[in-house]
């Protein structure tokens, strides 16, 4: 329980210097999120063997992977690893049955026990209506829950995941999310996961590496590392959104809804299975929240708040249609908010200026489940259907 | 149908054709592999010495092959002395001629095939628990079954049609090196030897295009298979 995988290392590659010193829990996931380029996945690949440190040491618990020093360079093949790429690189020469074998029979010659069971993956990735199937004629959700599967079924020590999900559209990644999800809690298998995208690395992760320009900015468990002042800036560079604190105040049974208490507003979110009086923190992205002049009365939306408007500005959009809108809503928060340029100028906003937002959903932070799962046992997360509550 | 005559000279040719390729493709492959994955001293020369029967006039590759392999030249006066093998004058000899003349079109076709296999699938069979070794039979090889296919026939298809380094260095003997395209080039030069030469012809041609069927309808199953199609 309690190893440890420590990444100390540089490695040059062209023009790009990648270095780091790393000490992290070997269970869990965690999350290696930074902008593209960042150097994720040189991190991952150190790991993984695909590149050799040009200095340092790399000890995943017990086995020592690579140590400059020692003259110890693991081969890829025998740090019994699975690796889940962003493209599934299944084998198209075989079947979906033989390619989850592929890993598994070379484990069992090894002598590497059995601990994954072929049928049990199948049955978490609901594999059984593909087995007989080629590669070639998988959508890309399935191609990747076969990768899954088959990196699962290969008795890895660590699970690495290299933006698993970057190449499947918003549908195919809420298919795929909760298997994750599952596969996270289910196997006691550590998971090493490279991201870009924060909503998937608040769901997911349980510790938190921050990397940038080929450096390490933080690291640590999810909540430690939000609460870092230092990260702001990063996290609302991913992707723009405001961080809201909260308490859990009341469920409504009849409704099945749940009331939180933030800062001067409350929020009511599809029902959550936390306890009364549980603390939880709440993303809120931008694009998930309107404006509007006057206390809309008329509106499908339930969570409106009324705010004064802070600042207006274009920096940190994705499209030159939108602006940035901060609204500041309480004592110490301020809402973000990303609406059109066209709408700044219809509206006429202006600093100062009284507004309602509208807010259409809301994200639960992974980092709130964390500490609930401390607290009351790891039977919450399981029974959290998805975080994703749409309020 | 066929006459005696010219059911031995297709049954040597095919034969001699055959051992060609079956002997020289693992050969080949490694070659290919070589090429397309390793850099090393002396990588140039090994690509022009694969490529020169393409480039040379194929009586100049005959008379090389004479001079190194005949039981006076240094490898084939070993092999005569050490084991009793003569390849001079067999069809033995003829098929080691057509190899040699066929492993250019053979190696090109594999080595593009090889080329065109992602690196990234060879990674992830490692990541899986398979040596370089592995990899190469288990993933490796199978995908570039296509390559090796039509390499195979290609190369099938040229031994078969060699004329210049055969007769120059097996010479034209009735029963053990003369195949079709020898045949026939005897049947010219005899006096109403056309309609006879006519024949051979059209089983050469339709051995050709035999060839060239079976190879697309290989291909594709391959490609079928692999999902390409």
């Amino acid at each position: 329980m309690s190893e440890r995988l420590r990444i100390d290392a540089a490695k040059q590659l062209g023009a790009f210097a990648f270095a780091c010193d790393l000490d992290l829990p070997l269970s869990g996931l965690t999350a290696i999120f930074g902008a593209s380029g960042a150097g994720k996945s040189t991190l991952i690949n150190l790991v993984a063997g695909l590149y050799q440190p040009d200095r340092g040491r790399i000890v995943v618990g017990s086995t020592v992977f690579f140590d400059a020093a020692g003259g110890i360079r693991l081969p890829v093949e025998r740090r019994g690893l699975g690796y889940v790429f962003q493209d599934a690189r299944l084998f198209p020469h075989l079947s979906v049955r033989s390619n989850l074998d592929y890993g598994r029979r070379r484990a069992n010659r090894r002598g590497d026990g059995a601990a994954v069971a072929f049928d049990a993956v199948v049955e978490l990735l609901a594999l059984g209506a593909l087995l007989e199937r080629r590669p070639h004629t998988l959508s890309g959700g399935e191609k990747q829950r076969v990768a899954l599967g088959r990196a699962l079924l290969a008795q890895p020590r660590l699970l690495l995941m290299d933006e698993p999900l970057a190449s499947l559209d918003a549908a195919r990644k809420a298919e795929i999310l909760p298997y994750v999800e599952r596969l996270r809690d289910e196997f006691a298998i550590p998971i090493l996961y490279v991201s870009h995208s924060l909503d998937e690395v608040l769901r997911l992760a349980t510790a938190l590496v921050l990397v940038d320009a080929g450096r390490v900015v933080t690291a640590g468990s999810i909540s430690d590392v939000l609460l870092d002042e230092s990260v702001r800036p990063f996290l609302a560079a991913a992707e723009p959104g405001s961080l809201v604190f909260g308490v859990v105040e009341s469920h409504d049974d009849r409704y099945q809804l749940s009331t939180l208490a933030c800062d001067q507003f409350q929020l009511r979110v599809p029902r959550i299975d936390l306890a009364v009086g549980t603390e939880v923190r709440l993303r809120i992205p931008a694009r998930e929240v309107a404006l509007a002049l006057a206390r809309p009365s008329d509106v499908s939306i339930t969570n409106r708040i009324e705010g004064s408007i802070e600042s207006l500005g274009t920096q940190g959009v994705g499209h030159a249609a939108h602006a940035l809108v901060k609204v500041r809503v309480g004592a110490s928060t301020t809402l973000v908010v990303t609406i059109t340029r066209e709408s700044v100028e219809r509206l006429a906003l202006v600093p100062g200026l009284r507004v309602w937002c509208l807010i259409k959903s809301v994200v639960l932070d992974a980092g709130a489940l964390v500490l609930a799962r401390g607290r009351a046992a790891q039977r919450v997360s399981a029974q959290m259907p998805a975080n994703d509550a749409r309020a | 149908m066929l006459t005696s005559v010219e059911l031995n000279a297709l049954r040597l040719s095919l034969q001699i054709a055959l051992v060609a390729v079956i002997a020289s493709l693992p050969f080949a492959v490694a070659v290919a592999w070589l090429l397309a994955r390793r850099t090393f001293v002396g990588k140039t020369l090994l690509d022009a010495i694969v490529f020169l029967p393409l480039v040379l006039p194929p009586v100049v590759i005959g008379y090389f092959l004479l001079v190194l392999l005949g039981t006076k030249g240094p490898i084939g006066g070993w092999l005569y002395e050490t084991f009793g093998v003569r390849l001079i004058f067999t069809r033995w000899g003829a098929a080691v001629a057509a190899a040699v003349m066929s492993f250019p079109l053979m190696v090109r076709s594999i080595r593009l095939a090889l080329e065109a296999v992602d690196r990234g699938l060879e990674f992830a069979a490692r990541t899986l628990g398979a040596s370089r070794f592995d990899v190469f039979f288990s993933v490796t090889l199978p995908l570039m079954l296509p390559g090796i296919v039509t390499g195979s026939i290609v190369a099938f298809a040229t031994a078969l049609g060699d004329f210049g380094a055969t007769i120059t260095f097996v010479g034209n003997v009735e029963g053990e090196t003369q195949t079709l395209s020898l045949a026939i080039y005897s049947l010219t030069q005899t006096p109403d030897g056309d309609a006879a030469a006519l024949r051979l012809v059209v089983i050469s041609l339709v051995l050709a295009l035999g060839a060239l069927f079976v190879s697309e309808m290989l291909a594709r199953r391959v490609r079928r298979m692999l999902g390409r199609a």
